[in-house]
């Protein structure tokens, strides 16, 4: 079998399982977050923060306890990363510095999970558990939460409400993400993953040297880094290294873990607002965009259009043997398009398109499927964008769903796009525009500006991969790119909660013939379009002094 | 469209002569004054990038930096030039106004029973003042009859020349000031504030004086600025990108459009004004003011912007049957005859009890016994006509000693019963058939018995269900309303092809259904035009007033037909979505223009760092500066062209809202994309032999 058809049935089996599970799990996922029965554990937990389980919460309240949790997680993940010395199962590792303390914690609670850190030799086993793996679940849970908050919006009729935060969380961690955690983890363990508290563990290489090998709980954290589309690695190599993605199968089972929540939450939008097909509409908009994105960074790292590839016969630097170029892109195009970050292989080494790939897949917003959750509201701000001009060009005030889409909505999806590719370009203006900073670049030319460009997209688009060649761990970086994915998270997670608050309020417009449809293909090819466009409109500029110019040289 | 009236009235509205650009002219400089410029932040923009390269250009002179500041300010100049032309037209039509607001002088009554008054100049009318207005006289100011009836000539607002009757009480007492009385003696209550008449309020309206942004307006505005924002962002921080560009590449010699400073002043404001929205923030004001004018062009005043746009939203439109659904009459049928009675006996007795009969309806039984029974009209001689009267409910003729009846089933049957006549049951079963399948029933008698029934029927306009079908094609839902009992209604709407009717509506229960319309989400438009149509007109989210109609009314309405034709309304609707689909169309081509404007500018100012880039120059563009150059004049020449467009509107199809999207994403988001690969190229061609363009 030849290497690309192999590539080609990795990637059919892929879509084929998660079509499998959309269904099944996109219902699960709707009966989660609509019952008004809470269990036993849930019930303990509400008691013990005091919350008020039946009530419901206005949009205000609703992002004020998000942020109120966000602000205590950042503490908590700071503190502990300082005392880890002090606290049990340190393996000998001292306090992590301040700056990258600060940036870890952000990192780890905003779902970004860039590591200005190397793992091994920086994190206690206890630092990795109790603060990192925690944030792995809750963060994800959150952005299921505001994404579940937003779907209320557009299905709930003059309503003051939007939900409740604390009870969104809860289910979404204790329902959703524990149980697959738990039986993924095994599955893992299964497939050579390792699951202890060892420390670190010399060992001869074969070049003569010694290496030290830090053990640890790695499959427990392996599964919630996919599922959770989170993707801080135990280890600095990430899912590169044998003891995160042993195997061919691993490789194919953890990608399948990042893609299982993204798209099976537009089922559950379809259930939610009781019209199962504009979830499909919004699923295809999202399977159009993450195949076509899939197959062209597969063709771009097989068809090796650089020197060295073209001298060894593929693109084989900086991809692990064992999974080969294919299932090397796939995962890399994955986990860009998923916010996830996780990588099994460095694209920084990839060819110029390749790597221009995986920098534009995060540059889509993270919406091909996205985040947990960020992928379904920052896509249902794409529609709520395509819907108003497109209602425009029918003749009538734009909706979608039956809400109406006047001043005041467009006003919060107009600053939600705003917001990101700002702080990518004059993060990327500000880092370039300064000798001091340049100095990080390992490369010089438009592939050193790709590496700064992907750190700053990396971040803002709370993705965390890094594109790698670059030196972050300088405090000028570390609060820079913590600010990015500050505020990349969370104004556009309080400008959506908004949204859904405006949408709740409204009295939905029954659809009749004059209504713009928007389960059909042509509405899913305008959507698809309109968020090509967008990002190639604001990115074009400096895409062209990167990979464009690397590319076409 | 198989009415001809309503054919006529669609097409127009639109041209646009070049005359009328020049004439513009001076107020297009006007508007380059930026405190008038900041309502269109687009524009804004636009302007001080052509201050700033003006700066430039001043202290580092060269032909193609004064060639893009040329175009940069003409860009501006086009966007003024589109709005003002829109206003232009407005004022034409505010002069005409004017010419008839002269000021006249009011005869004012010190009461309604005085016969004495006093002469004071219409200004210093107040609310609640009587005047008396004679033939000859102008009216001085908005009010009611209250006394006497006159022929008045409204052609000053209405352009319609035929005189119109008002009278005092119904719903035809309202005077419109500055109107002309052409006979008789009327007493009239004035209604208006003082400088507030409805020619003022019209001339305002065409001027576009306190033109407010509509919600739809404000809520593009907001995305042209997001869109604004985001190329200002991506333009200004591209700058280090080619600072360290050129600083990774020492050997690459400076040129007009990249040296060690990074992309020169010049190109990098070409680069943001070709990227921002001009197009649609050049057009947007324009095709607002014009969307209005299209109103007046049809005779319609809107009170507000956001009247004409909720009419395109509409969901429910509610129609009066009389006058606007049906002919204002029933006519004849039919004749049944019963008892064995011949047809054409029937038909004879019909025809002479109706011949003195000068009610529609009478004369519907003539014409009918003409065409159909071949009875001409005669003069006859020493008959006595018996006329109808509210209480005996029937008319006739008393005529060489036969005495024909014809009238309400009840009445006549009880004249035939005093006559000692014994009518049969089939004549009920008859009348009952007439009346369930919503004709009225007319029976005809002679002295004692029975001849047999009239059946008259509601005749439903020409080309009434064609339009109802576009409209349920177009969404929207038409609901009939009548005085009519349910069975009568029913056979009506069945023919006319509504999709639901009100019977036996009285005024509380039209402005429940429209409660209820709206608490379902939807909006819904009517006309109307007596006072007690005045809750539900201000109910409703379109309420169209007839001129015809009382003060109420009008004052409670958001649009005023000075044409009182109640089937306006589906044009009014037409009008109101093809402003929304200007506009989306043109903000679709605006941004689908940004694409090709790239490919021009990108290569144009980096492949002399990056050779490789000049593959993006897929319309081999000449040199660096004309294709940035061209980029720049092909986008103002975009505003020029579609300035024709902007006034006249997009071509609208009643269809649904899939094929409508389908056609406009073809032309608008296709041709978008399409268009400027074109027109740079051609614009390239020209421009490459002017110095200093290689």
């Amino acid at each position: 079998m030849s290497t690309t058809l192999a590539g080609m049935l990795f990637i059919a089996s892929l879509i084929a399982a998660v079509a499998l599970v959309w269904k099944p799990f996109g219902d699960h996922m709707y009966r989660v977050y609509s019952t008004t029965r809470h269990n036993r554990a849930e019930r303990v937990i509400y008691r013990l923060l005091g919350v008020r389980a039946d009530a419901e919460q206005s949009w205000g309240v609703y992002a004020r306890g998000l942020l109120a949790f966000s602000v205590v997680s950042i503490l908590v993940v700071y503190g502990i990363q300082r005392l880890q010395d002090k606290l049990p199962l340190s393996v000998g590792m001292k306090p992590v510095t301040d700056h990258i303390a600060w940036n870890t914690a952000i990192s780890f609670v905003t779902n970004t999970n860039w590591q200005a850190y190397s793992g091994e030799s920086t994190m206690g086993h206890l630092t990795q558990m109790a603060a990192l793996a925690v944030q792995n679940f809750v963060s994800a849970a959150v952005g299921m939460a505001v994404a579940i908050a937003l779907v209320r919006g557009f299905a709930r009729r003059k309503a003051g409400t939007i939900g409740n935060f604390w009870v969104d969380l809860v289910r979404g961690t204790i329902r959703i993400l524990l149980p697959i955690a738990f039986v993924g983890a095994l599955v893992l363990v299964a497939g050579g993953l390792i699951q202890n508290f060892a420390g670190p563990h010399e060992v001869s290489t074969l070049t003569g040297g010694t290496q030290a090998i830090t053990g640890g709980p790695v499959a427990s954290q392996e599964v919630i880094k996919e599922l959770g589309t989170n993707g801080g690695g135990f280890y600095n190599v990430n899912s590169a290294h044998p003891f995160e993605n042993a195997a061919t199968w691993t490789n194919w089972f953890e990608i399948f873990l990042i893609l299982v929540i993204p798209f099976s939450l537009t089922r559950t939008f379809g259930r939610l607002v009781g019209q199962v097909r504009q979830g499909y509409a919004i699923l295809a908009v999202m399977g159009v965009l993450a195949l076509a994105s899939v197959l062209l960074t597969n063709v771009f790292e097989l068809s090796g259009n650089a020197t060295v590839p073209q001298a060894v016969g593929a693109a084989m630097e900086g991809k692990e043997v064992r999974f080969g170029v294919s299932n090397s892109a796939t995962f890399a195009a994955a986990t860009t398009l998923t916010s996830t970050g996780a990588v099994n292989s460095f694209h920084d080494s990839y060819t110029p398109f390749g790597g221009m790939m995986t920098l534009v897949n995060m540059m889509l917003g993270e919406v091909a499927p996205g985040g947990t959750g960020s992928g379904l509201y920052g896509m249902l701000i794409l529609a709520v964008i395509t819907v108003f001009v497109a209602g425009l060009m029918v003749g009538r005030t734009p909706e979608y769903l039956g809400k109406r889409i006047g001043a005041r909505e467009i006003k919060l999806a107009s600053l939600y796009f705003l917001v990101t590719p700002a702080l990518v370009l004059v993060g990327t203006a500000f880092a370039m525009g300064s000798a001091e900073q340049r100095a990080s670049m390992f490369n010089s030319g438009p592939h050193g500006l790709s590496e700064v460009l992907y750190a700053f997209t990396s971040a803002s688009n709370n993705n965390g991969s890094a594109f790698a060649g670059l030196t972050v761990n300088t405090p000028w970086y570390d609060v820079a790119l913590g600010l990015c994915m500050v505020f990349g998270r969370f104004l556009p997670i309080i400008l959506v909660l908004a949204l859904a608050g405006s949408l709740a309020a409204q009295a939905p417009v029954p659809a009749g013939a004059g209504t713009l449809p928007t389960h059909r293909p042509q509405f899913v090819g305008m959507v698809v379009g309109v968020t090509i466009i967008l990002v190639a409109l604001t990115f074009l500029p400096a895409l062209a002094l990167g990979p464009i110019a690397e590319g076409l040289s | 469209m198989s009415t001809p009236v309503l054919e006529k009235r669609r097409v127009g509205g639109g041209l646009l002569d070049p005359e009328q650009m020049i004439r513009s002219l001076p107020d297009a400089l006007r508007k380059l004054n930026p405190a008038t410029l900041w309502r269109n932040p687009v524009m804004l923009i636009v302007e001080a990038g052509a201050v700033f390269t003006t700066v430039l250009a001043v202290f580092d002179p060269s032909f193609f930096a004064w060639a893009i500041v040329v175009w940069l300010w003409l860009t501006v100049i086009f966007a003024n030039l589109a709005e003002a032309v829109a206003e232009g037209r407005g004022k034409a039509q505010a002069a005409t106004l004017r010419a008839a607001k002269r000021d006249t002088t009011a005869r004012r009554l010190k009461s309604r029973a005085a016969t004495e008054w006093d002469v004071v100049g219409a200004p210093e009318l107040k609310q609640g003042d009587l005047v008396i207005v004679e033939a000859g006289e102008v009216i001085p100011g908005d009010g009611d009859v209250i006394e006497g009836i006159a022929s008045v000539d409204e052609s000053a607002i209405t352009g319609e020349s035929a005189p119109v009757i008002r009278e005092s009480g119904g719903d035809r007492s309202a005077v419109t000031g500055g109107t002309k009385v052409l006979s008789d003696r009327i007493i009239v209550k004035i209604t208006q504030k003082p400088g507030e008449s409805f020619i003022d309020r019209m001339i305002a309206l065409v001027e576009g004086a306190n033109r407010q942004k509509t919600p739809n307006e404000i809520a593009l505005n907001i995305l042209l600025a997001a869109l604004t924002i985001i190329f200002l962002v991506a333009t200004v921080t591209m700058q280090p990108l080619a600072i360290y560009s050129k600083l990774v590449n020492p050997g690459v010699p400076d040129s007009l459009a990249l040296n060690a400073d990074g992309v020169t002043g010049v190109v990098l404001v070409s680069l943001l004004v070709c990227l921002i929205p001009t197009t649609i923030g050049a057009l947007l004001s324009a095709i607002g003011i014009a969307g209005m004018d299209r109103l007046v062009q049809r005779n319609v005043l809107a009170m507000s912007g956001r009247a004409v746009e909720a009419a395109g939203d509409v969901s429910t439109l509610l129609l009066d049957k009389t006058g606007t659904i049906t002919l204002g009459n029933r006519q004849a049928a039919e004749f049944v005859p019963v008892d064995g009675v011949s047809e054409a006996e029937l038909a004879e007795a019909a025809q002479l009890s109706s011949l003195a009969d000068e009610t529609p309806e009478g004369r519907s039984i003539v014409v009918f016994a003409k065409q159909h029974y071949g009875l001409r009209e005669r003069e006859i001689h020493g008959a006595e006509w018996v006329p109808f009267t509210a209480q005996t409910r029937m008319s006739g003729v008393n005529f060489e000693g036969r005495e024909v009846r014809k009238g309400a089933a009840t009445a006549v049957m009880k004249w035939v019963r005093d006559a000692g006549g014994h009518p049969t049951d089939e004549v009920g079963h008859l009348v009952d058939g007439i009346s369930a399948s919503g004709g009225t029933p007319l029976v005809v008698a002679e002295k004692g018995r029975v001849l047999g029934v009239i059946h008259l029927k509601d005749v439903v306009k020409a080309g009434m269900r064609e339009r109802f079908d576009e409209m349920r094609r177009m969404g929207i839902r038409t609901v009939m309303i009548t005085g009519d009992n349910p069975l009568t209604a029913k056979a009506i709407a069945d023919e006319a092809g509504v999709d639901d009717f009100l019977a036996e509506a009285t005024p509380e229960d039209k402005l429940a259904l429209i409660k209820r319309e709206q608490e379902g989400g939807r909006l819904v438009a009517m006309t109307g035009d007596g006072t007690n149509d005045a809750p539900a007109l201000a109910q409703s989210d379109v309420g169209v007033a007839m001129n015809t109609g009382t003060s109420a009314a009008k004052e409670a309405g958001n649009m005023v037909d000075l044409d009182s034709n109640p089937t306006k309304l589906i044009e009014i609707v037409e009008i109101g979505k093809q402003l929304l689909i200007t506009r989306g169309a043109l903000t679709t081509f605006s941004i689908a223009n940004d694409i090709a404007k790239y490919f021009a500018i990108i290569p144009a100012m980096f492949a002399a760092v990056y050779p490789g880039l000049d593959a993006l120059n897929v319309m081999r563009l000449s040199s660096p500066q004309s294709a940035i150059l061209a980029a720049v004049i092909f986008n103002a020449l975009v505003i020029v062209a579609l300035i024709p467009l902007a006034l006249r509107g997009v071509r609208y199809r009643p269809s649904s809202a899939s094929k409508l999207l389908s056609r406009n994403l073809y032309v608008y988001g296709l041709g978008g994309i399409v268009a400027p690969f074109i027109g740079i190229k051609i614009i390239d061609l020209l421009i490459q032999f002017l110095p200093g363009m290689s």
